[in-house]
Order: structure tokens, then sequence, then C-alpha cells
């Protein structure tokens, strides 16, 4: 199904803007609160929360399903009905997180 | 990484999976994902917990062993698979040899590079000052 190949790609964004935007990040820590803020002027730009949410997202969906291909490497979940309902868990489980992360994280202070 | 000799007879006589070796990158990739399980579930509810997401909240928190080290970790980890998931998308879908090469060379560098820079600012925040 989709979740096969939505595991490749979240992992690839993952990859590319997740660990670039940790880094990023971590270097902006380091530099000092001037730093600091040219990286939030970007972060709450309604683009750069785009950017964010989505990451949010791909990270959720690629630990879900992750788990999911874990399961299956140990030679379970293979039944149909089991791997669908199991495959589409993973993208309810990651948006109803998703949402979780940003209503909360909205409401608190930069 | 050494733990077992997970693959087939057939494939230790040719050597040859797609990714070009045996099971040892596979195994790898997975004992990854698990340390992420955890890396990555600590580094948000780390983040969730955080009075704010300001500077001075964020760099207090990495200062202190407590958050630095388990950073550390998820940096590491975190670029080792990233690398080995982009070898096995390259490796799936770039087939001529010279193509192939580059493009995991190119990988390669981007995870060492990427990996090294994000140290290098940690270790800034861990051993610099909090003032």
């Amino acid at each position: 199904m989709a979740v096969s190949i939505i595991h490749r790609a979240t992992g690839v964004a993952l990859s590319f803007a997740g660990l670039g935007i940790l880094t990023w990040w971590l270097f902006a820590v380091a530099s000092g609160p001037e730093a600091y803020a040219s990286l939030t002027k970007v972060t709450t730009h309604p683009l750069g929360l785009v950017v964010l949410v989505g990451i949010t997202w791909s990270f959720f969906q690629h630990l879900l399903s992750g788990i999911r291909h874990l399961v299956m490497d140990s030679g379970a979940a293979f039944e149909l009905g089991i791997n669908k309902t199991f495959a589409i868990l993973t993208i309810v489980g990651s948006v109803a997180l998703t949402a979780a992360v940003w209503f909360y994280l909205l409401g608190v202070p930069k | 990484m050494s733990l077992g000799d997970s693959s087939t007879p057939l494939g230790r006589v040719r050597g040859l999976g797609s990714a070009q070796h045996g099971g040892e990158h596979w195994l790898t990739e997975r004992v990854t994902s698990i340390a992420l399980l955890l890396l990555g579930t600590w580094l948000l509810a780390s983040l969730l917990l955080l009075p704010q997401l300001d500077q001075r909240t964020v760099l207090e928190w990495l200062h202190a062993p407590s958050g630095a080290v388990p950073m550390a970790l998820f940096v590491i980890v975190g670029f080792k698979h990233a690398l080995d998931g982009m070898k096995v998308v390259v490796d799936d879908y770039v087939h001529e040899p010279g193509n192939n090469f580059a493009l995991n060379l190119i990988m390669l560098f981007l995870a060492v590079g990427g990996g090294a820079l994000a140290l290098f600012a940690l270790a800034r925040i861990a051993f610099g000052g909090v003032a």
C-alpha cells in the first residue's frame, strides 16, 4: 500500500529538511540571541510553520510506519486485514499526534 | 556492526544484494531505528516540556549533560540512519554503476559533513559559557 512509499518519502524529508533544520537550530543556539532571532523569524513565518508542521508529521509517520516495518520484519502482520488496518492506523496516528503537538506548541511563548 | 551473520548461503556465495553486500547494512538500519525510537521520543518530549523555546532556555537545556549527551547520540545515530536509508533509496532507483557510486558518495559526504557541523555546534553549546 501507499504507506510503504510514504515511509520512504518521509525518510528522505527527515534526512534533508529535518536534520538540516536541526543543525541550523543548534548553530543558532550556539551563536547567540541574534542568530536565534533570525531563525525564529523564518520558523514563525506562515511558510516556515508549514515546513515545521510537515517535518513533525513526517517524524510521526516515519516513526509509526517504522514500527510497522519492524513488526513485519518479525514475520507478523502480513494477513491482509491486519496489514491494512495497521497501515491506516499509522496515518491516523501521525495526523492526530501532529495536530496535538502543534495545538500545544502554538500556545507556548517563543 | 557484528550482530551475527544473517546472510543466506546463496547470498554469501554471491556477496550481492541490491546493496552489493550482505545483511549487515539491513541490520544496522534496524538497530539505529530502535535507538531513534527512544532518542526521538526523548527529543520531542524534551522540546514539549521546556517552559519556552527561546535561545536562553534551549542553551541551558543543551549545556547540561542531561541534554547534551542524548542530543549528541541523536545527531550521530540520526545521521547514520539517514545515510543508511538514503543508500537503500539510491540503490533502488539509480542502477547505472557510475551514477550510483557518485550519488552514494555525495550522500556519505553530506551525512558526515552535516553530522560534524551539528556536533560542532552542540560542543560549543555544551562546553561554552552560559552568559
